[in-house]
């Protein structure tokens, strides 16, 4: 059963799938999913006082850094990277808490449409820079970056503004059980109604396509240059969620991105599952890395390590993660 | 000009001057610097002086040294992005351990090697493990944030200052016009300069950024290259750090992570390849000069900070689209 169409449907063929095969493809997202188990049995030992408020902080903490792992996953499976994703989410977010600032809860409304449309405006701008003049993504991104973060520090050059309390209450609390934070339930609706349909279409299809092999997609019919740019869209539209969960989680913009952001989710993105040469992966897998990271950084908390080493720590571990898996890639491509 | 004006002038004129930028990027790189430098002149009469020029050349310098980094490993298609956290961290340690260690040159010492063993380690990650340089030395600049981070907090008792010495080099003007730095620079520069065309290795990077494939099929060794490459650029990173730190007279474990665009800038601008293989030291310092000009004309014209990174971002997506568009001709 190819899908409908004229691509060869060879790269996706979706045939009956038993819950073996399922299991199969998915092997390195489950394994992460184990992990993350074991770390989170790890973290109960060392801390028997962890429960459901650790876990819904985690997650509060975790949906900025997951959404900037889904926005760099889609550029990364499209055959781009983008360094600017940081700054992005530090422009949406102090645009978000300026214009909020004081404001109706209506109001809050139009400002979180306001600046979704923000983001797929910068992303496309990533994108069609990138398309147009041909200059490597890299170049591209880390001068948007820096673009960026000027217009962010034009917003506000300090902290500040608020945000509205629906938004607010987006991301505080629990579903049901108390182990069943809100924030991880919104956050995997919003990845979910945005990707799952994307990734099922045409459109994803292509976006696979041209990180596999840009000429045989090229030569296929698939339309290269769109495609790159809408990768960048989403990454745009995945870093201005990125913004407004910031905004959510500490009812402030900071116009200043964090250094780790930009790092952290290349790192996630590599550990989940993602090759950095495109073409392969999925969302899933980098949000879960996200979640390992940052659990590993609260348990070197409850271990009392020195948080200046704990940096140090965090950067050998990132370093550590890139040097495996592309340790990994090597041997596979040799064989 | 009056040439120009005409139709078939009119009709060369673009690919004239397409052949220049290509084969002689210099020479419209000096025009720029020169309209700059005259924009400067104009936004404030009088400003253009030998001991202004003096000034520019003392804040080009480390700048150019730090373009330098991102020039030699751009050269084998790859970057340098802790060469912020690099420079910081040889002031700093210099500026700490001048006290302990009872004197400069072994305070110096100590600092470009614990840049040198950055260095090494980006180095064995990009030639052996073969990570992406760019990843590899933004987690490697984030290890050396994370160490000066607990340097400082160890050395809060005993306190630092920067020497005296690097403050002379760093700020001193000869007869107020010639910078003390250049002591440092030229042998720095002539190095770089000869050793890119002469050496053996100088031909080894190009090779590898140009085609590492043939460079390996032709014997090259480029693990041992490329290794190399990123401790020359960590040392290199290290000195640019003393000379930053001896002309703010501060010492910080942040202080030169604002120079790292401006580095990567000045390298595309200058019209090194970040593709690899196409890149001089000269253009390094001509777009060393131009943003330090661009900054100072930014300053005349009042626009404060995030507009300084506003237009340098455009700047480099500009020029590297320029540079892109008449190399892809050829």
């Amino acid at each position: 059963m190819s899908v409908t169409t004229g691509i060869p449907g060879a790269l996706r063929v979706r045939p009956r799938e038993t819950l073996v095969a399922l299991a199969r493809r998915n092997g390195w997202t489950l394994g992460l999913l184990a992990f993350f188990a074991a770390l989170l049995l790890f973290t109960k030992l060392i801390q028997p006082n962890y429960g459901a408020l650790g876990i819904q902080n985690l997650a509060v903490s975790v949906v900025p850094l997951a959404m900037a792992a889904v926005a760099q996953a889609i550029i990364v499976i499209a055959g781009g990277i983008d360094l600017s994703i940081a700054s992005m989410m530090a422009l949406t977010s102090v645009v978000s808490a300026e214009l909020m600032k004081g404001q109706s809860e209506a109001f809050g409304v139009a400002v979180v449409i306001g600046v979704i449309l923000l983001g797929l405006v910068l992303g496309a701008i990533n994108g069609t820079l990138v398309v147009l003049t041909r200059v490597p993504d890299i170049v591209v991104t880390l001068a948007t970056f820096f673009v960026w973060s000027g217009f962010a520090l034009l917003v506000r050059p300090s902290p500040g503004g608020g945000a509205a309390t629906w938004l607010k209450d987006l991301v505080i609390g629990s579903v049901g059980s108390d182990l069943i934070p809100k924030a991880a339930v919104v956050m995997l609706i919003v990845v979910g109604v945005v990707w799952i349909p994307i990734s099922r279409s045409r459109l994803g299809l292509s976006i696979y396509a041209i990180g596999s092999r840009q000429l045989a997609a090229f030569r296929s019919g698939v339309a290269v240059g769109r495609t790159k740019v809408i990768s960048y869209v989403l990454g745009g539209l995945f870093a201005a969620l990125g913004g407004l969960s910031l905004t959510a989680s500490t009812g402030i913009g900071t116009p200043v991105p964090e250094p780790t952001y930009t790092l952290v989710s290349i790192a996630a993105v590599v550990l989940g599952g993602v090759s950095l040469a495109g073409g392969v992966g999925g969302v899933l897998g980098p949000i879960i890395a996200v979640l390992v990271l940052q659990l590993i950084r609260t348990d070197m908390t409850f271990l009392r390590i020195n948080s200046n080493m704990a940096l140090v720590a965090q950067g050998f571990i990132l370093i550590g993660v890139l040097m495996v898996g592309s340790w990994i890639q090597i041997r596979r491509s040799r064989t | 000009m009056s040439a120009a004006a005409d139709a078939p002038g009119r009709r060369l004129a673009p690919g004239a001057w397409r052949n220049l930028l290509r084969d002689y990027p210099l020479i419209p790189l000096t025009g720029l610097l020169l309209i700059l430098v005259l924009a400067v002149e104009i936004g404030q009469p009088g400003t253009v002086r030998p001991s202004w020029i003096g000034v520019v050349a003392r804040a080009t310098i480390p700048l150019a040294i730090l373009a330098g980094c991102q020039t030699l490993t751009m050269l084998t298609g790859g970057i340098d992005l802790s060469v912020g956290y690099v420079a910081s961290m040889a002031g700093f340690v210099t500026a700490t351990l001048v006290g302990p260690l009872g004197g400069v040159a072994l305070a110096i010492l100590a600092a470009l090697l614990v840049a040198a063993v950055a260095g090494l380690i980006s180095g064995v990650g990009v030639a052996v493990f073969r990570v992406h340089p760019l990843i590899m030395t933004l987690g490697m600049g984030l290890v050396v944030l994370g160490f000066s981070n607990v340097w400082q907090l160890q050395m809060v008792q005993t306190g630092s200052g920067v020497p005296s010495e690097l403050r002379d080099v760093g700020v001193g003007l000869f007869a107020d016009v010639v910078p003390y730095s250049l002591v440092v620079f030229v042998p720095l520069a002539a190095l770089i300069l000869v050793g890119l065309r002469r050496s053996g290795y100088g031909r080894l990077l190009f090779a590898i950024g140009d085609n590492p494939v043939a460079a390996r099929l032709s014997g090259a060794r480029s693990w041992q290259v490329l290794i190399v490459l990123y401790v020359i650029s960590a040392v290199l990173a290290g000195l640019a750090g003393l000379l930053y730190s001896g002309l703010g007279n501060t010492a910080s474990v942040t202080l030169v992570q604002s120079q790292l665009l401006p580095s990567v800038a000045a390298a595309v601008i200058g019209g090194t390849s970040i593709l690899g293989g196409r890149g001089t030291f000269t253009g390094t310092i001509l777009g060393a000069l131009i943003l330090t000009v661009l900054t100072a004309l930014l300053t005349i014209l009042g626009l404060p900070e995030p507009w300084r990174q506003i237009v340098f971002g455009s700047i480099i997506v500009a020029v590297a689209a320029a540079y892109t568009r008449v190399t892809a001709e050829a």
